[in-house]
Order: structure tokens, then sequence, then C-alpha cells
């Protein structure tokens, strides 16, 4: 009888052990690196941020995550409604890295994400300023199933507690159709515009210690024809 | 090999693959806190809500060029002249009942065709809205605003906001001290299924 037991037992063991593997490893998922917007006949901005948050001006959490706050005197959100939310001041930088605004991102946990669909799930949205320019709202849904898959695990993994590489995807998840984030212009140029955008991130090292260490992001959005630059041919038509 | 005993293994595997099937399915990744809302209806001005922040308890960041002292303490704020009137602020967000519900950032620029102040409200277990605010304050000293976007639970809603400054609220005892009070009046609006 003992023996008939111990098969249930060591049956079941390797039963979950087989599902936990599969929904982790899941092959249907896969990493997302074309960008719903390369196919798009509208100009697209791009803004890119270092991810790492002793880059940022100001990075603020629970205090008690793997990444610590930058500065460390930073105020921390340790009440239990924004416990899994993360707040982060950056320098935006243009297509040719020069400075252009600052973003402020919100990200919190979403109850949505859920493993057996492959989805860990980050409410975000970005409230950046271009000086010059004008003012944007982002809001999106982003999935770090691929990020841990691919980045986080192998480090934990790893006996030097870190992970280097080369990684690229798309983690925009939606709301949008495509997978697209939802772009709300407030002034400026953009006053009244809506529009589509994809948040990419660009890894090359992660310490469990210290979380991301090279990591970029990167936020294309797309432009309305009106809002695009003119082309040279544009600027001598219009006699520029 | 004693048949019974493979079966019984098999029989385990299934009934593994199962629990831990139902496991995944049953047991939520992300467990979100949240506070009840604290909602007002207004005869024909949809769900008013008051959200407040308290200063200077509540205030993350004064991101600005001049800002003496720094605050968090040890800020690095950039000194790019593009910058220069710029005011960047974040802050934890209240409910009427003084409970912390959310993050907010309020940013005020100047340029020569005018300035804007504007509002984020991240609010975890609700969603985000996006405020445009007047830059001149009203005659009762509110700065009023309009809901530009909202998301998830605020998906689609329109609506105002006023933003008042109420000085010594809050029992803080320092002269800067006081209360930053943001009324909301949002309404959803109904979508058309044609």
């Amino acid at each position: 009888m003992i023996k008939y037991i111990g098969a249930l037992v060591g049956g079941l063991l390797l039963g979950v052990l087989l599902i936990v593997t599969v929904v982790f490893y899941n092959p249907m998922l896969q990493t997302n690196n074309l960008s719903p917007l390369a196919v798009s006949d509208n100009e697209v901005m791009h803004l890119s941020y270092s991810v790492a948050a002793q880059d940022a001006l100001v990075y603020t959490n629970d205090g008690e995550s793997q990444v610590s706050p930058n500065p460390p005197k930073v105020l921390q959100l340790w009440e239990p409604t924004v416990r899994g939310t993360t707040a982060s001041v950056n320098v935006l930088a243009d297509s040719r890295g020069r400075a252009a605004g600052i973003g402020v991102k919100f990200s919190s946990h979403s109850k949505d994400s859920s493993a057996l669909d492959g989805k860990a799930l980050v409410n975000s949205v970005w409230h950046i300023y271009l000086p010059q320019r004008g003012s944007i709202f982002v809001e999106q849904s982003e999935n770090y199933w691929s990020y841990i898959q691919d980045i986080v695990f192998p480090a934990y993994r790893s006996s030097g507690d870190n992970w280097r590489g080369t990684w690229l995807s798309n983690i925009t998840d939606g709301p949008g159709a495509l997978g697209t984030a939802l772009v709300a212009g407030g002034s400026g140029e953009f006053a009244g515009v809506d529009s589509v955008a994809v948040e990419a991130l660009s890894a090359k090292a992660y310490s469990v210690d210290l979380g991301p260490v090279a990591m970029t992001g990167e936020l294309s959005i797309e432009l309305p024809p009106a809002l695009a630059a003119p082309t040279p041919d544009e600027q001598v038509s219009q006699g520029q | 090999m004693d048949k019974t005993l493979l079966k019984t293994f098999i029989i385990g595997i299934f009934l593994g693959v199962a629990a831990g099937a139902a496991g995944l399915y049953f047991t939520p990744l992300v467990e979100q806190a949240r506070e009840r809302s604290i909602v007002d209806v207004t005869p024909n001005g949809g769900n008013k809500e008051v959200f407040h922040a308290n200063i200077p308890d509540d205030r993350i960041l004064i991101g600005a060029a001049d800002q003496l002292p720094a605050v968090p303490l040890g800020l690095d704020w950039p000194s790019d002249e593009m910058f220069a009137s710029t005011r960047t602020e974040l802050f934890k967000i209240r409910n009427a009942e003084d409970l912390v519900v959310g993050v907010a950032s309020r940013i005020a620029a100047t340029s020569e065709d005018g300035g804007i102040i504007e509002w984020t409200l991240h609010l975890p277990a609700r969603g985000s809205v996006y405020l445009l605010m007047q830059p001149a304050l009203s005659e009762d000293s509110f700065r009023l605003g309009s809901l530009r976007a909202g998301s998830r639970e605020f998906s689609g809603w329109v609506g105002s906001v006023a933003e008042r400054w109420l000085a010594g609220a809050g029992g803080a005892e320092s002269a800067l001290a006081g209360r930053i009070e943001l009324t909301t009046r949002f309404v959803a609006v109904a979508k058309d299924e044609s």
C-alpha cells in the first residue's frame, strides 16, 4: 500500500513540476521584437531613457523591493494601496540622443496578471513634457513575462547572480488594438491629438542585487501627419 | 514491473498537472489593495470625488531649476536651460478619509505662448486620469481644469476638476504647510453601440 501512495505522490509532484515548466517556458509565447508601428505610414517620434534606477532623476517604490530608491532619501510608497507602485522621473532623449524633455512614469502591478496566459502585467502611465513642443499622456499595459523568462530568471540561476547579453522586446501589451498604448496630447503642438505608442526595452546587463544595470527604454509615439516634420521637398515648396 | 504501480504513478502525474493548472488559475499573482471610493453623486454634475496631498508630508519631488533645498535630499535636477521654466512635482494622493490612494504628478511650465499646468493622478487599483488646468486662478482662488484622458475605470469619461491651495490645513505648523485639494467631477459617456 505504501508503495502505491509513494507512486501517487511522486506522480503528483512530477505533474506539478511539468505544468509549471510548460507554463514558464510556454513555446507559444515569443519575444515580441516587431513594433506594430513599423508598418505605419506616419512619422514616429522616439524618446529614450535609461531604465536603471541610479540613472533616473528620481525613482521610488516601497523601499523593500529589489531596486533601491534613488536618491536614497526620497519619500517611499509603503502604504498598502501604492506598495506595488513605482514612480520614476527621467530625462527623455530624442532619436539623436539629445535631451528632449522630462518624463514621469507611474507603474503598478496589475491584478490581471496570469501565469497560465503568460502575462506578468504592469499598468503604467507616462506624463511627458517636451519644452517648446508640448505635453503628452500615455497609458499602457506592459507585459514583462518574456523579460522575466529571458533575463530575470537566468540572472537568478547564474552563479554570479547577474545576466549579460543582448535582448530587445516590445513590452507594451495594450490597451489599444494591435497591443499599442494610447496617447493623448495635452498642450502645444500635441494639443487635442489622439494617437498610439509602443514602449520597447533593450537590455544588456541585469543584476539580482541592483535590478536593471544597462537597460534602455524607448517610447515610440506615432505622430498624425499634421504634426510630422516637413520633408526637405515640402520645406522648399513652403518657402522655408 | 508492477503495472498497477505504474498506472498509479501516471494517474498521479495527471492529477498533479490538473492540480498545478488549477493552482495557477485560482491563485492571483497580484493582490491589489484598494480603499473604498468616496463618491458624491451631484445633480447633473457627475461623480464628485475630493483628493488631496498634505504638504510637505506627501511631496515626493520638486523638480525645478532654482529649488532650494532640494526635494528629495540629494536630487540632482538638470541645469539645462531648456528645463529652466519647467516645474515637475510628485505627490502621494489621499482620499477624503486622509488615506493614501495613489500618486500624482504636476507639471507646470511657462513659454512664450502662455503656460501650462497639468496633473496626472495614478490610482493603482482604479486607473489614471490626465487633467489639463487653466493657468489663471478664478476669482475664488480655484484653478479650474478638465479631464483630457483616463485609463481603465476612467476610460471614456469626461469631466472637470478644481484645484485649490489650503494654507495651514492638515494641522502642520510650518508657514509653507498646507494642502493641495483636487475636486473632480467625472461622468461616464455612453458608448454608441450602433
